[in-house]
């Protein structure tokens, strides 16, 4: 019985102190790990999306509370106006989370284009949503009252011929998305137009 | 005692080099090994957990009972291996991203529960430290010279530099999988050889 209580008690004494280190080295790295994040994985993606803009997305961002998430959004300019933003949202795909960048013109309310930015899909099958721009091209020029989901699913999107899980997972995202800018579009806007 | 230690640490480097002698932890050996960089990459955050495992391990070695020895061991392996990856992935993001799911795994890398099983639960802890640091110095050197073979034939570089001039054709074979196994051989025969001698 002693014995017993020794081993729980010195297995969880060593746990709560695993715990707390690696609680304290999370909080430490946190903030670079964001920006090191954006630096190499979302940078790209934007600046795909908006490739012609006169400004630095990256520089002039914004961030709105949505529910219990944190949302950032990228501004994009022409002409100097801040007409455009960029966003990022999540879908289940076939091998994990898939991250998808949304740029929309918030004038218009058109897709910009969209840009899967993480993923753990099978290379050469899944991974095509993000290396062949055919499949994410077709969201380009697509309005806000659209069906982004895939053909499969009643929408307008044709998936990756062996990747469907993968498409329905990115179309996800884009509605995802949609619902988003939907329902923030006043803050949206307000929030960019304050962008200088 | 001061002999002991400078023994420890030398061991890693050439009696016991893994994983060439100790033939274990051959998994990363095989898959991250087509660029130096990976190599020095893997063989550094290796040779961090060793070292720290090996610390607490034989620290703690009187306290952990032993029928749940390898549990603990564990815990305290993969604590700094997430260390290590928080860290990696704050400093180091593009090496994080091609390392990928090889540093995780670094938690059931059999060299760094191998030493805590053999060396440091019945060592102290300067010995273990020594101990930890040679076999992780001897691990980063194997990954290397496995590295630099492969890139350099495979791909005709070395650090990202061209070596071999712009008529070379690459050994594309190198880099793949095969290539691995191949170049793992030729360098266990060649280390047979020197030793025999």
């Amino acid at each position: 019985m002693r014995e017993m209580i020794n081993m729980v008690v010195v297995l969880t004494v060593l746990s709560a102190f695993s715990g707390g280190l690696l609680a304290a080295v999370r909080t430490g790295t946190k903030d670079r790990i964001e920006q090191q994040v954006l630096k190499f994985q979302k940078a790209p993606a934007i600046k795909q999306i908006l490739s012609d803009v006169s400004n630095d997305p990256l520089q002039d961002r914004f961030k709105i509370m949505d529910k219990e998430q944190e949302l950032t959004f990228f501004v994009g300019k022409h002409d100097g106006k801040p007409d455009s933003v960029t966003f990022e949202t999540t879908g289940k795909g076939f091998g994990g989370d898939i991250g998808v960048m949304v740029g929309v013109n918030i004038e218009s309310d058109q897709i910009i284009g969209i840009c899967v930015t993480t993923h753990s899909e099978t290379p050469g099958i899944g991974s095509r949503a993000k290396d062949d721009p055919k499949f994410a091209g077709q969201f380009a020029g697509m309005t806000m009252d659209k069906n982004f989901a895939t053909k499969k699913d009643g929408g307008d999107i044709d998936a990756i011929s062996g990747a469907t899980v993968t498409s329905k997972g990115v179309s996800v995202a884009a509605i995802q998305a949609q619902d988003i800018y939907k329902r923030l579009k006043p803050e949206i806007q307000k929030q960019a137009a304050l962008i200088k | 005692m001061a002999q002991s230690v400078v023994k420890e640490f030398t061991k890693g480097l050439w009696a016991e080099i893994p994983p060439f002698r100790l033939v274990l932890g051959l998994c990363p050996i095989l898959a991250v090994t087509k660029s130096v960089e990976n190599a020095v990459g893997m063989g550094l955050a290796s040779a961090f957990v060793f070292v720290f495992s090996n610390l607490l391990v034989s620290m703690l070695r009187n306290i952990i009972p032993s029928k749940v020895r390898i549990a603990g061991y564990i815990i305290i392996i993969a604590t700094f291996v997430t260390v290590v990856e928080l860290v990696m992935q704050a400093y180091t993001y593009p090496l994080f991203l091609k390392l990928g799911i090889f540093i995780p795994l670094i938690v059931v890398n059999c060299i760094a529960l191998g030493r805590a099983e053999a060396f440091a639960c019945k060592n102290p802890p300067l010995a273990s430290v020594a101990d930890g640091l040679g076999m992780g110095i001897g691990y980063t050197l194997s990954l290397c010279v496995v590295g630099a073979l492969r890139e350099s034939l495979g791909n005709g570089t070395l650090m990202g530099h061209a070596v071999f001039g712009p008529d070379f054709q690459p050994f594309r074979f190198m880099l793949e999988a095969p290539g691995a196994f191949v170049c793992l051989g030729l360098v266990l025969c060649i280390m047979n050889l020197i030793g025999k001698k």
